[in-house]
């Protein structure tokens, strides 16, 4: 990567800023990500109002299993971490740091992803499937566009990852990583409050 | 970056396929509103026919109601947006000195998105029926017990036609934060500039309430959930609340802008400065605020209690206190201004007492006791027409012959529309008055009938004739616009003695609007200079090579890709779903993959051009 090493050299200091469209790219995508707030906010309210509502299959005390839910609680907040990691081997301009870690993201948002099917597929033998009650309605809508969201994200980063190893480091792709950094941010608070008021208070509530 | 020019520009309809630039997109939008605009027109007038005489039986039962749904549907999100959404692209970057909008390629996106869900939502006409269950498509009614495909064709039409407009939002906000000249600050943008950002900001926070609403009430239909489903514990007023959350501000998304170029008109036509633009500012975003704590008064009769209501009850009617501060500051405008009625004007002017009795009505419908008597009424029709046509179909009409000449470089005929506005302004309050009345004598809207001698013949045969004055209002505009486009390029840069940057420029705009990005020194920059006895904008930089983005096909096909897994949804056929999604996605990684350098227009290039001008 002695190419990389040359772009660095005359990388600014903040890569993803330096242009007027990373300025753009990064305020566009902090306005769709207050999109995607009411987005999963409106989510979140129709299963808060639709969660107790089990005239048919098990209800959500009978049916969460929590460690499990905390093992995938800890793999997605660790990928946190990384991506964070990820966004400061960006700020140091140092490529391999970058992709090393986005790569480690990726692995743990596809380990989270196989939790959640393997999840999904004991619930459904339960009885819990997504035309049982608006409860299971509600909570498959909810935690699945989750996941449909770590999914792209997983194909997103991926594609990064690939067309960095071609490009290198420079103030056009210095934006998109710095995005999908924010990106990952977000789908993992989405689950905080997804751990808190589906499974949480499923058990307790 | 000489090799930047090897970029291919089309020309044709390719040019229009492929165009990134905000001024062609906007012609686009524009074009594509006017279309839906007359068919939802024509089915207006359609219903009209129906209810010219009692016990008629043109069009009973389920056809009436696929007419009114779409006429409603069709208004607002197919006609009504795109329009707002012509004249945001064709003037939001002018009024900025901005050259381009922050996401060009994003824009025409959304321009596609837009389109090919009208279409999708407007094929259910040949495809098995259209919507049925009203514009609203509450459930059950809208639930597959109840209604067929038709509200399908809705739910996926509006959901990709949905997401054109939240993107395109997210360009404007984006647009103009980022992309203002030197000395626009906020507080020194015109007033169509704020209230396009204030609306921008609605759409952002309001469209994903609907955005979930449809995906819930599609996952009730095509997948059997049971979101709606109350046998299995579903809940129909989370439908209400959703579509309301949503819907209420939708109605300041569409009426801000129309605040905003009627601030211009009046602004300009007066040859004065606006009165009091901080506080007509300062009123924007109060409405755009309180927008989102209003949604119940569309649900006073649900029953979710007196506090509830009492509280909704307020909430609406102090939208009455910034709205009413919008009225007197174009009044004040006016007052001791020299008025010229030009067509553009005359709309403006015809606006101000138009609106006011729409927001006169909104208050006798904010009081939920009131509202029990006025609910499902023909008042509630009367109501929001006189908001939306008396306010956002005047101030679109006053706007597009306002900015005409700028978008195409030909003013539209003054005599011509004249009787456009004569036509349609006698038509519209010959249409919607009596609806009123109507209502208050208990007659129910959305019932495709009335029996003879109850005292609701007149009243509906007059709004009939209206309907009919107002077509032959549109058809005049039609005539207008063909005449127009048949003449050559005559318009100057400033017919009006404008005030604004737009006007600094050629008529039409070239494509990349400023040849210099100009320095602004204050409100209503381009009179300001004229004041100081400038020619025209000091420049803020020297002449010197643009970089324009190069255009794109894959806005277009993406948005066909979502179009055929809408259909594959709808029929159930997954493999189609997939197939679409997947060409969706595949352009997605195109754009990734392969970075756009764009092109640059040549110092030498704009020195020529200059030369000519």
């Amino acid at each position: 990567m002695s190419s990389a090493h040359e772009t660095a050299g005359r990388l600014p200091a903040e890569p993803e800023k330096a242009t007027l469209e990373g300025r753009n790219k990064i305020l566009g995508f902090w306005l769709f990500l207050a999109a995607e707030v009411v987005l999963f906010g409106t989510l979140f309210a129709s299963f808060i109002a639709l969660r107790n509502q089990v005239p048919e299959g098990p209800t959500a005390n009978e049916l969460f299993n929590l460690s499990m839910v905390a093992i995938s609680t800890f793999i997605l907040l660790t990928s946190s971490l990384t991506s964070v990691l990820a966004t400061m081997a960006l700020h140091r301009h140092h490529l391999n740091g970058l992709l090393g870690w986005m790569a480690v993201t990726v692995l743990l948002g596809a380990a989270f992803l196989i939790l959640e099917i393997y999840e999904f597929y004991e619930y459904a033998h339960l009885g819990h499937k997504f035309a049982s009650s608006a409860f299971a309605t509600s909570f498959y809508t909810l935690v699945g566009f989750h996941g449909a969201h770590v999914l792209f994200g997983v194909m997103w980063i991926t594609t990064l990852i690939l067309q960095t190893f071609r490009k290198g480091l420079t103030v056009v792709t210095a934006p998109k990583f710095y995005v999908a950094g924010l990106y990952w941010h977000f789908i993992d608070v989405v689950w905080v409050f997804i751990f808190t008021i589906v499974y949480l208070m499923g058990k307790v509530g | 970056m000489a090799h930047s020019h090897a970029v291919k520009r089309y020309s044709g309809i390719m040019d229009w396929l492929t165009t990134v630039d905000h001024k062609k997109i906007g012609i686009l939008y524009l074009a594509a509103g006017a279309l839906f605009f007359i068919l939802g027109g024509l089915e207006a007038i359609l219903i009209r026919v129906q209810l010219l005489y009692p016990d008629q039986e043109l069009f009973v039962g389920d056809t009436f109601n696929q007419l009114l749904t779409m006429h409603g549907t069709t208004m607002i999100f197919l006609a009504a947006m795109p329009l707002v959404f012509g004249f945001m692209n064709a003037v939001v970057p002018l009024q900025i000195g901005a050259r381009d909008v922050a996401f060009p390629f994003v824009n025409a996106l959304g321009f596609w998105l837009f389109f090919l869900g009208g279409l999708l939502l407007n094929l259910s006409w040949f495809l098995g029926g259209a919507p049925d269950a009203g514009w609203t498509a509450y459930p059950p009614l809208a639930g597959s017990q109840f209604s067929g495909r038709g509200v399908d064709f809705y739910v996926l039409g509006l959901q990709i036609s949905g997401i054109g407009t939240l993107i395109g939002a997210i360009n404007f906000l984006v647009t103009i934060i980022n992309m203002r000249a030197p000395g626009m600050s906020f507080m020194r943008m015109p007033l169509f500039t704020w209230t396009s950002f204030i609306t921008s900001t609605l759409i952002l926070f309001a469209f994903p309430a609907l955005t979930v609403g449809l995906v819930e009430l599609m996952f009730d239909r095509i997948f059997g959930g049971a979101f709606f489903d109350v046998a299995k514990g579903g809940n129909v007023v989370l439908w209400q609340h959703l579509f309301w959350i949503f819907g209420h501000p939708e109605v300041y998304i569409l009426v801000l802008p129309a605040f905003g170029i009627i601030s211009e008109v009046v602004s300009t036509f007066s040859k004065k400065r606006l009165f009091g633009y901080s506080s007509m500012v300062f009123a924007t975003v109060l409405i755009g605020f309180l927008a989102f704590m209003t949604w119940v008064h569309h649900m006073f009769t649900v029953g979710l209690g007196p506090i509830a209501n009492a509280i909704f009850s307020v909430a609406t009617m102090a939208i009455a206190i910034p709205t009413g501060v919008k009225i007197f500051n174009w009044l004040f405008t006016m007052w001791g201004g020299q008025i010229q009625f030009t067509t553009a004007n005359l709309w403006a002017v015809g606006f101000i007492p138009s609106f006011v009795i729409g927001g006169m009505t909104g208050v006798m419908l904010a009081a939920p006791p009131a509202d029990f008597q006025y609910h499902d009424t023909y008042f509630v029709v009367g109501h929001f027409h006189y908001v939306i046509v008396g306010g956002v179909v005047f101030g679109l009409f006053a706007g597009a012959y306002y900015w005409w000449p700028k978008m195409f470089g030909r003013l539209l005929n003054e005599t011509l529309g004249k009787w456009h506005f004569w036509t349609f302004f006698i038509g519209f309050h010959l249409t919607f008055f009596p609806q009123h009345f109507l209502g208050l004598m208990g007659m129910p809207r959305r019932v495709f009938t009335y029996l003879p001698n109850q005292g609701l013949d007149e009243g509906n045969f007059v709004s009939t004739i209206g309907a009919f004055l107002m077509g032959v209002g549109t058809v005049i505009f039609l005539i207008n616009i063909v005449v127009s486009v048949s003449k050559k390029y005559a318009a100057s840069a400033d017919p009006w003695d404008g005030r604004t940057l737009e006007w600094s420029i050629p008529s039409p705009a070239p494509e990349y609007n400023f040849a210099q990005t100009p320095l602004v020194r204050g409100l209503d920059a381009l009179w300001k200079e004229k004041m100081a006895g400038n020619k025209g904008m000091t420049p803020a930089e020297p002449l010197g090579p643009i970089h324009m983005p190069s255009p794109s096909i894959l806005p277009l096909i993406m948005s066909i890709g979502l179009f055929i897994a809408g259909f594959g949804f709808m029929y159930h056929q997954y493999v189609l779903c997939i197939i679409g999604i997947g060409i969706t996605f595949v352009c997605m990684l195109l754009r990734s993959v392969f970075d756009d350098h764009g092109w640059h227009i040549e110092k030498e290039e704009l020195e020529k051009k200059g030369a000519e001008a």
